[in-house]
This record gives C-alpha cells, sequence and structure tokens, in this order.
C-alpha cells in the first residue's frame, strides 16, 4: 500500500517532473496564461501519461529492443492525437487556444521518460500509477502558474473577474508581463525554490 | 533473444500500427459530425456576432434558419450566382482553386491579397420581409497574419451596423486589440461611404475629433499597432472598393435588395 502511495504521489512533491526533472517546461511556459487551458491540458497531460504507460506496460515483454522508441512514440502519438481530437469537438474555443500544444504533448518529454523508464519494468497497474502521479505533478506546477499568471495579469480565476481592472475602470493595473512568457519561467524558478527550501534534499550538490 | 527477431520486430511493429490506427481512425469518424455542427455553429456566431442582433440564449441556428438568407455574389458582375451552395461554400478554398479565384492587379490590392474568389457569400439579415442588414466577408493582411471578419452595413448600405475579427494572429496586446470591444463599439454608426458613394471609412492614427466633419468617416487608431490599424483601413477600403463588393453595393442601391 505504501509503495502504490509513493508511486502515485512521490512524482508530485518528492519526483516533480518540471519542478526537479526539469521537464515539460515549453508547454508550461505557453498554456499558462489562463486557468481554464492549463486545466484542460493537464487532464490531457495525465490521461496520456497513464494510458500510455499502461499501454507500453502491458505489451512491454512483445516490444523487441530495436524499436522499442518507435513503438512508444507509436502509442503515444495516437493517444495524444484521440485526446486532441476529443478536445476539438466538445471544447471548441478551448481547443483554439492550445492550439499546437495538445499535438505537442507527443514531444513532452514526461511521457515518454516515464514510458521508457517506468513502464517498461514495472506491471500495468503500477505504470498507470505512476502515468497519473507525474500527471499531476505537471498539473500542480502548471495550475499554480496559470493561477499566479491569470489573476495579476488579467485580474481574474477561471475567466471570472477577481480584481476589477483599471482599463474597465477598477482599481487593479494589470501586470502585462504575467501574460508573456518569460514570466512563467520566474514562477516556476520561485516554486522550484520555494521547494527545494522545504524539501531540502533535492538541493543538488555544488560540483 | 527471440523478441529480436527480424520477422517478430515487423510483426510486432505491425500490429502495434494496425491498433493505433484503428484507435485514431475511430475517433476520427466517431466524432467527424459533432465537429461539423460545432464547425458550423461557430460560422453562424462569427457572422451573427457583427450584426449585434443575436440576443444571449438564442440559438444561432434558429436565429440563422429563420432571419438569414445566404446568397453568393459574383463580384465582377455583381449578379447573384446560383452556381454553388452559399452555406456550403469555401471562400478561401476558392481563393486557391484557380477555375474560381482570379488574380486583383497590384494597383488594386490594398488588402494585400494578390488574389480572391470569384464568388463569395453575403448575408442578409431579414427582419419580416425587410433587410434590416447586409453581412459582407472582408480579410486582408494586418502586421503579421491575414485578418477575417465580417463587416454589417444597415439596410442603407452606407452605415456600419457592426464589424469584428474572429481570426487572425497579431500581436496579443498590440495588434490583438482589433478584438477590444471598447474599439469595436466605435464602429456602428459610421459612414462608410460619402455622399458621391465613395468609399470613406478610414482608421486614424491617433484619435478622432469629434468636432471635426469628417469624424463620421472615421475610427481611432490604436497605439502601438500602426500597422495592423493601417491592415483594417485598407481591408476595408478593398472590399468596399470597385475590386470588392463596390459593385454589388451600388447595384443593389440602384435596385433594392429584390433584385
Amino acid at each position: 500500500m505504501a509503495d502504490l502511495r509513493k508511486t502515485l504521489f512521490g512524482p508530485v512533491f518528492d519526483n516533480n517532473p518540471i519542478a526537479l526533472q526539469i521537464l515539460g517546461i515549453c508547454s508550461a511556459l505557453a498554456v499558462t496564461t489562463r486557468l481554464q487551458t492549463a486545466l484542460v491540458m493537464s487532464l490531457a497531460v495525465i490521461f496520456v501519461v497513464a494510458c500510455a504507460g499502461a499501454s507500453v506496460s502491458l505489451i512491454r515483454r512483445e516490444i523487441p529492443e530495436s524499436i522499442r522508441l518507435i513503438v512508444q512514440m507509436t502509442i503515444i502519438a495516437s493517444l495524444v492525437i484521440v485526446v486532441d481530437q476529443v478536445i476539438q469537438a466538445f471544447l471548441p474555443e478551448v481547443s483554439r487556444q492550445l492550439s499546437v500544444f495538445v499535438g505537442l504533448i507527443i514531444t513532452n518529454c514526461i511521457v515518454l521518460g516515464r514510458a521508457e523508464a517506468f513502464a517498461m519494468k514495472n506491471s500495468v497497474g503500477q505504470s498507470f500509477l505512476d502515468g497519473i502521479g507525474n500527471g499531476l505533478g505537471y498539473s500542480l506546477v502548471l495550475l499554480l502558474v496559470a493561477t499566479l499568471r491569470e489573476l495579476f495579469g488579467s485580474g481574474s480565476l477561471f475567466g471570472v473577474q477577481v480584481l476589477s481592472l483599471a482599463q474597465a475602470g477598477g482599481w487593479y493595473v494589470s501586470n502585462g508581463l504575467m501574460l508573456l512568457p518569460p514570466s512563467a519561467f520566474f514562477i516556476i524558478g520561485l516554486l522550484i525554490w520555494a521547494l527545494r527550501g522545504w524539501k531540502t534534499e533535492q538541493v543538488e550538490e555544488r560540483g | 533473444m527471440a523478441n529480436d527477431s527480424v520477422g517478430r520486430t515487423f510483426l510486432v511493429a505491425f500490429l502495434v500500427c494496425f491498433v493505433c490506427s484503428l484507435l485514431v481512425s475511430g475517433t476520427a469518424a466517431g466524432l467527424r459530425a459533432k465537429k461539423e455542427r460545432d464547425a458550423l455553429s461557430i460560422h453562424y456566431r462569427n457572422v451573427l456576432r457583427v450584426t449585434g442582433l443575436l440576443t444571449p440564449g438564442t440559438d444561432p441556428a434558429d436565429f440563422w434558419r429563420e432571419r438569414v438568407e445566404a446568397r453568393l455574389v459574383e463580384l465582377d458582375t455583381a449578379q447573384y450566382s446560383e452556381d454553388f451552395d452559399p452555406n456550403t461554400f469555401d471562400p478561401q478554398r476558392a481563393a486557391g482553386d484557380s477555375a474560381l479565384a482570379r488574380a486583383i492587379p497590384s494597383q488594386a490590392d490594398l488588402a494585400g491579397l494578390r488574389s480572391r474568389p470569384r464568388l463569395l457569400p453575403v448575408y442578409l439579415i431579414r427582419e419580416g420581409d425587410e433587410v434590416r442588414q447586409l453581412v459582407l466577408p472582408v480579410y486582408g493582411k494586418g502586421l503579421w497574419s491575414t485578418l477575417h471578419g465580417y463587416l454589417a452595413l444597415e439596410a442603407d448600405l452606407v452605415t456600419v451596423a457592426g464589424f469584428g475579427f474572429y481570426d487572425h494572429a497579431e500581436t496579443p496586446g498590440l495588434g490583438g486589440e482589433i478584438d477590444n470591444p471598447r474599439w469595436l463599439a466605435q464602429w456602428p454608426g459610421k459612414q462608410a461611404f460619402d455622399e458621391q458613394g465613395q468609399v470613406r471609412i478610414e482608421v486614424l492614427r491617433g484619435q478622432v475629433d469629434a468636432a471635426d466633419p469628417q469624424a463620421r468617416f472615421q475610427v481611432d487608431g490604436l497605439s502601438g499597432a500602426t500597422m495592423t490599424a493601417r491592415g483594417v483601413g485598407n481591408l476595408l477600403r478593398y472590399w468596399l472598393g470597385a475590386d470588392g463588393f463596390g459593385p454589388y453595393l451600388e447595384r443593389l442601391r440602384r435596385e433594392g435588395f429584390h433584385g
């Protein structure tokens, strides 16, 4: 039981794919100007990592060594296309904002990383949980960044105006930097700092 | 290891691809109907948004069925064409089809388009038996991207009823401000043409001086978006002008909507 918990929640704080492994940064910059897009992206990534992990694990004994990465990529790409189609069909507006970034989950290092490093060696159930855990770790960072960026950049959360904007006669002068990609770097940097201040074993040794 | 023999490798590769392709094509086929319905609904909404007539809560498809008549106009002859269904005619595809497109002479090419379809859809918005507004598709180059929008004219075919873009890729916060509702709110009521029928509508650099008699033709510029705003003015002048919908609008003014 403790093992399952570790598989599921380990990647959230102890081994966070973005904060510790510094993977998947690209999409974390692009889709975090609003919470809604970040949430849809998070769900898509959780689904893809979990299902890719489970599928790869299911056929891990059959996959020939020489084409193992290609097989993993084929599975991942198919899952991502399915997710992309579903988002296009049911959330056309969000899909327009996410544009290519759903497709780019295919190249998100977290997905292939988990398939290769974990799912090839572990059981289906564990791989699925590991996928969900890593997806959650990614989502946690994405949602935190998106909360800060939407709140301070647009004065809203999930599109609901929280701080009344000066442009619309309110008091809050929005921070335009928050809507630009560099702000995500700053926020992720600060998050990593905070996380490593809390869990000091994550601090890298000085070389 | 037996897994690594050539035959085995091919077999696994084939099976993986087969299962994955089933999954992908199954999803695509299953969702196609819904996506097409959505695309149509988005199209209706894009057209109706500029008219300002679609009240919240109304289904765009219902409004469309009851009050919108789509027609295809052959721009050069100013006549309606019955060759295609205006609801399924795709102007962007037609612009790339040599049989349906025509080159724009470079001195007339204000919108930077090089060529345009011979036919374009227009939308007559009815109220009872009367035509209340005419919605024209307009597009042209901004700074980075092609701006796609609709212009709604009142029944006098001079006064702007509404204007807006539904697709562009200008810089958010700068050129992207062409989507700002407060900027778009200036358009309704402006005069696109003067009494001689010349296209006069323009986007200024800076603010409109309300005391100026020309103010009825003018819209504020967008700070930080000079090029995009110029593109907006140019594309309107092109599409309302002699190479665009000009001849058609002239015919309607002469003959009325029942032509």
